[in-house]
Order: C-alpha cells, then sequence, then structure tokens
C-alpha cells in the first residue's frame, strides 16, 4: 500500500462530521434512511440527524430468539442486523402498480404514483451490500429491468458501517461477503471510540467527505479498522461449507432431513419476509363497489404459502417438506444456476427470526451429510 | 361469481347462534355502506332493515353456529335459497367460543344458568355450518374483518375472485413492518398458525396473535405447541390459547386436547 490515507479518500470523521453528512444528504434532497430504536429492534427508518441514531444500544441474538440491549459505551453502531432489510425500502413490500378509473363508460389509465424517494441509506453493513448486488442481479441486469426498483435504485447513495462485532447468527465470511466491505457503497464508515473512519468508494462519496468537517485519516487510523474488522471475521461462529454446494444439494433431495426440519417448520413465511434477497411478490387486482376504479397491487410473497406454488388444477407444493426444500435449494443452489451466484449473504436474519429456531446453516449441513 | 348477471346480485343475511358482531361489521363499514347498499339488492337483512324479501338469493352470508334442532333444520332451508353460501366469522366458520361446551354437558349449563331450564331446548354441541350444508366460501374472524367483507362484496359485483389470503399472520407482519413479538420478546403468539386478514392488529399494538381467524393453511400446531413450551409456557396455558373462538376448528381442537393430555 503506497498511497497514503487521503489519497485512497480517507479520513477521519468526529460526529459532528457525520451529522453535517446527513444534513448535507438532506439538503441535496434525499430521504435520509438508518437504524433508529424502534417497536422493540433496532429498525431502518427515516432519520433526521446523529440523534436518531440508537446510540448505546445493541442486541442479542441467537436462532428465534432478539433481544435489544444496553451497552457499555454509547456507540451509534454498536449492533448487527435487526429484523428490517434494505429490501423494505428498494422493492417495497406493498406498492400499487396500476390503477384505472371509469368515465363514460371507459376505463382510462391513471398517472403513476408520485416519484419514490431519493434515498440515502445510512449504516449497511457487509452483508446487506452483497444482498443489493444480488438485487440488482435479479431485478436489473436480464432483459426486463423492474422498474419500479430501477426508480429507487438508480439514485440510492450508500453510507456503509463497516461490522466491529458479530451475531452468533452472522455467517457472511463463508459466504465471502464480509464483514470488511469491498464495493457498492459512496462511503464506508468504521466507528472507532468516537469517530469514524470514512473511505470514499465513488467520486460522490469523496465529494461528500470533503464537504464536511474532517481530518485526514492516518495510516495507523487505517490499520486499527482493518484489524477490527478482521477480528470480527475470526470470531464469527456459524458457517456454510460453499465448495461444491450447489451441486452438493441437488444430490441431496431426497435426504431424509427435509422430513425432519418440515416437523418443526410452521410455513409461516417470516424467513423469507426478513431474507434481504427473497424478492417474490404477488399480484391482487382490486375493484371497488360500484366497480369503478381498479387497482393492481403487488405484494411480497412468500414460497411457504400454498397459494405461491398454484396453477391450473392446484398447489404443486402441497407438503411443507417441498416448501422448505423449495426455498432452501433456491438460495443456495438453482440461484446459481440462474443468476451465477448464492442467494444467501450470510445475514443470518432466516434465524434469528424464525420462531422454531430453524437455524439454515444447521439444516444445509445436515441435508448435505444425509443426502 | 355473478359475471352478466342482468340484475343487481341478490344477498341475505341470515344469524345463527352468535352475537351479531359479524353482520354488524358490515353495517360498520360506514364508508362504503351506501355504495354497497346501491350495488346489490339487501333482499334479507333483519338487522338492518324491515323490508325482508323471499328467496331464493344469489348470495347468503350465514353468520353463527348451529347450537339448535331448529337451527340445524333452517340451515337446510337456508341452503336451498342462496345459489352461493358465504359463512362469516369463526360461529360459523368453527364453532365460535360457544363450541366450548363441546367439551362439557351442555345440559349441566342449562341447569344452572336457567331459572326455567325445561324451556331451554339445545343440542349438546356447537358445529360450524360446513358440518350440515355445503359451504361455497369463508370469511374468517371474530368478528370478520369489515374490509374483507366490503372486498367480498366488490370481488362479487364485479365477477372476480375475492383476495382473500390463507396464509400466516405473520406475512401481515411483516409487510407492515411489525418486530416479531415471540422472537424478540418470547411473548406467545398464535400468529404463525392463525390465518392473516386482520391487518395483524394484535401484534401491531404489542398483544400476541388470539388466533381469531382461526388455523391457516398447513397450521403446524405441534410445532407451535414445542415452541410455546420452549419459552416456558404450562400445558394448561397452551390449551387455553388453542381453546378459543375457533377452539373447534380441528388443527386448534386437536393442539388444545393434545396440550391437556399431558
Amino acid at each position: 500500500m503506497n498511497e497514503s490515507g487521503a489519497e485512497r479518500g480517507a479520513a477521519w470523521l468526529t460526529r459532528i462530521g457525520l451529522d453535517q453528512l446527513i444534513a448535507k444528504l438532506k439538503e441535496l434532497g434525499y430521504q435520509v434512511v438508518g437504524p433508529r430504536l424502534g417497536d422493540g429492534a433496532i429498525v431502518y427508518d427515516a432519520i433526521e440527524g446523529v440523534k436518531d441514531l440508537p446510540a448505546g444500544w445493541t442486541e442479542e441474538q441467537e436462532a428465534g430468539i432478539y433481544r435489544l440491549r444496553r451497552r457499555e459505551d454509547d456507540a451509534l453502531f454498536g449492533y448487527n442486523l435487526g429484523p428490517q432489510s434494505w429490501k423494505r425500502f428498494l422493492h417495497p413490500p406493498v406498492l400499487r402498480i396500476l390503477a384505472a378509473e371509469k368515465s363514460n363508460g371507459e376505463f382510462r389509465i391513471l398517472p403513476p404514483l408520485d416519484r419514490p424517494p431519493r434515498y440515502a441509506f445510512l449504516g449497511v453493513r457487509a452483508c446487506e451490500l452483497a444482498a443489493i448486488a444480488v438485487l440488482d442481479r435479479v431485478l436489473l441486469e436480464d432483459a426486463f429491468p423492474e422498474p419500479n426498483y430501477l426508480a429507487r435504485r438508480s439514485e440510492l447513495v450508500v453510507i456503509a458501517v463497516q461490522c466491529t462485532r458479530a451475531a452468533p447468527t452472522c455467517f457472511c465470511a463463508s459466504m465471502g461477503t464480509g464483514p470488511g466491505v469491498r464495493s457498492g457503497f459512496d462511503i464506508a464508515l468504521t466507528e472507532l471510540g468516537e469517530g469514524f473512519l470514512a473511505q470514499a468508494g465513488s467520486e460522490r462519496g469523496r465529494g461528500l467527505i470533503e464537504s464536511v468537517e474532517h481530518e485526514p485519516a492516518s495510516e495507523d487510523l487505517i490499520r486499527q479498522a482493518e484489524e477490527a474488522v478482521a477480528d470480527v471475521a475470526a470470531r464469527l461462529v456459524r458457517r456454510i461449507e460453499t465448495q461444491d454446494l450447489a451441486r452438493r444439494l441437488q444430490q441431496a433431495l431426497e435426504s431424509p432431513h427435509w422430513d425432519d426440519v418440515a416437523r418443526r417448520c410452521l410455513a409461516c413465511g417470516n424467513c423469507t419476509m426478513v431474507c434481504p434477497t427473497c424478492f417474490c411478490t404477488t399480484v391482487e387486482d382490486t375493484s371497488t363497489v360500484p366497480c369503478d376504479r381498479v387497482e393492481r397491487w403487488r405484494k411480497w410473497d412468500s414460497c411457504f404459502t400454498e397459494s405461491f406454488s398454484y396453477i391450473h388444477g392446484g398447489s404443486v407444493r402441497t407438503s411443507v417438506r417441498a416448501r422448505y426444500r423449495q426455498w432452501l435449494t433456491h438460495k443456495l443452489s438453482w440461484w446459481v444456476d440462474q443468476f451465477d451466484m448464492f442467494g444467501c449473504v450470510g445475514c443470518g436474519r432466516c434465524i434469528t427470526w424464525c420462531p422454531a429456531k430453524i437455524d439454515l446453516t444447521q439444516e444445509v449441513s445436515k441435508v448435505v451429510a444425509s443426502g | 361469481m355473478i359475471r352478466g348477471l342482468p340484475r343487481k346480485p341478490r344477498i341475505a343475511v341470515f344469524k345463527f347462534a352468535s352475537c351479531d358482531g359479524c353482520q354488524l361489521s358490515l353495517l360498520d363499514a360506514e364508508d362504503e355502506l351506501l355504495a354497497v347498499a346501491d350495488a346489490v339488492e339487501l333482499a334479507y337483512f333483519p338487522e338492518a332493515s324491515r323490508r325482508m324479501l323471499k328467496g331464493p338469493y344469489d348470495i347468503g352470508l350465514v353468520e353463527g353456529s348451529i347450537t339448535t334442532h331448529h337451527d340445524a333444520e333452517r340451515i337446510q332451508q337456508v341452503r336451498r335459497q342462496c345459489r352461493t353460501l358465504v359463512t362469516i366469522g369463526a360461529c360459523a366458520t368453527a364453532g365460535g367460543i360457544q363450541a366450548l361446551r363441546n367439551w362439557k354437558d351442555a345440559n349441566e349449563f342449562v341447569r344452572h344458568v336457567y331459572a326455567r331450564p325445561d324451556f331451554v331446548q339445545t343440542l349438546k354441541m356447537s358445529t360450524p355450518i360446513a358440518e350440515h350444508v355445503p359451504v361455497d366460501f369463508e370469511l374468517r374472524g371474530c368478528p370478520v374483518n369489515k374490509n374483507q367483507l366490503v372486498e367480498l362484496v366488490a370481488a362479487v359485483v364485479a365477477g372476480r375472485k375475492p383476495n382473500i389470503p390463507s396464509h400466516s399472520v405473520c406475512l401481515e407482519c411483516k409487510r407492515e413492518g411489525v418486530t416479531c413479538l415471540m422472537v424478540a420478546q418470547g411473548a406467545a403468539c398464535l400468529g404463525p398458525v392463525t390465518q392473516a386478514g386482520c391487518g395483524a392488529i394484535c401484534p401491531r399494538f404489542g398483544r400476541g396473535c388470539y388466533g381469531c381467524f382461526g388455523p391457516m393453511e398447513a397450521a403446524n400446531t405441534a410445532s407451535l405447541t414445542e415452541i410455546f413450551r420452549g419459552l416456558g409456557r404450562p400445558d394448561s396455558a397452551i390449551a387455553r390459547d388453542f381453546r378459543s373462538f375457533n377452539a373447534w376448528a380441528w388443527q386448534f381442537r386437536q393442539a388444545s386436547e393434545e396440550a391437556e393430555r399431558r
């Protein structure tokens, strides 16, 4: 590494600098979305400044368990992941995609809804950057880009935060997505004590750092950040063996372990809702009484519902065993065939938010071992 | 359902053993009520109007469970008069809270509650409408959700399928951004085995789901029972969790009896 920190767009930001950065983004017309305390968890929501960030809060996570906890310090990003992912904003859970009204006996298509806000995300973790990259691949990179996603994605500003702690449910390292950030951000922050190492990942990010109070970052500071992230990588408990995984799962389709999972699985769909890459939706047409206005709504759907695989005559996947197998093998096997990448980024949300404590990492190894 | 009908669909509302809350939900749909009354012919709705027209009807909305001999005969007549029969609410669909008698001696209740038990003639069991006649569609809930009721009427008027999901409440919580009470607080919540449709109203106000919409498709009550035990909930409480408004729905019935046996 011959470049100095400053040449690489690295700077030291205090909390005042971060607050200025949020204000700057708002001034530029962005809606800043970041972590804040709400509804029994750290959730992503609109924020106005540093005062809204969950200072001094963290969480405890295990399979089926999430508890908010106080930290001994007042770190702003001293937690890992809440129930929500950025999917909520880029690929909204409920969206009106068409509306028409009848006048003089004819239906007229109404103009689309107002443009979505220009988002700036603050606090995007490495696994979440990877998840956005997965959604980009799925929703943008084929012949027909998804226009609603594109409208939200194209102007997105991403301020990532590197993890300096790991939840026991995290397995990013084995999926090759974290804990350090590599690409897909404008600025990457690493929280070190009372301030942040800010590293630019784009020209826009460099400009944003320049626009707020900052100091050049020393080589020592950069090394500190690298060590903190490396330390997290070493402390990850869970992992998935990805070597040849896509093929090994395809050979394990008749594994008796699927039945074992099906006994525990509630088919509630929580895993798919919290997954940052599950993108499936259903479409509902509605009409009013009297029938003079019709609307088409798109809603998050789940492959765990019966209607998901309904085709003429009935559902294809009638058993919970078939649905869990479909979900897991899609994430880790068929996704590779379809998109040349895994659909799982190792965030562990499906583990934490499964009421039945079903642990993807364990189920994968058991399925493969018994396949 | 009735696409191309040359006149407004004729709707009738019938009441069996129930509290009236479900049919009241239709009257409670204040914003839509006038439009609904205009788009359909409310031919028989004693709670709303003295005008009671004779059948046949295009759609019969049936509230309440069957608890007397007289009701058991009357539902046969109702079925014959309705082209499409829709049960509304937990009583009509699952037997209601009054199905708690199914585990007890109903005559004992009669003896203790009424001054003149000899005036009361009742069946031993409270049973859902579908145990007596074929049912074409069911709206769940205690009471039904007003939006689902209006959606049903709107679908009938437009001749389309109603958007009534049969998946879990969890999907509604997650779409709404409600943090899971079971995972984040260790609360007992029936959401993972209960059919959606209420808009996750209890979890949104910080309470676990009571299961008033009854079992969802593929409800895995055995697994949820294990989870509740893991939360330290005694079997007696688990039996009561499943034994409420939809106690007689077979998935919940099985679960409460299983917990009670422990």
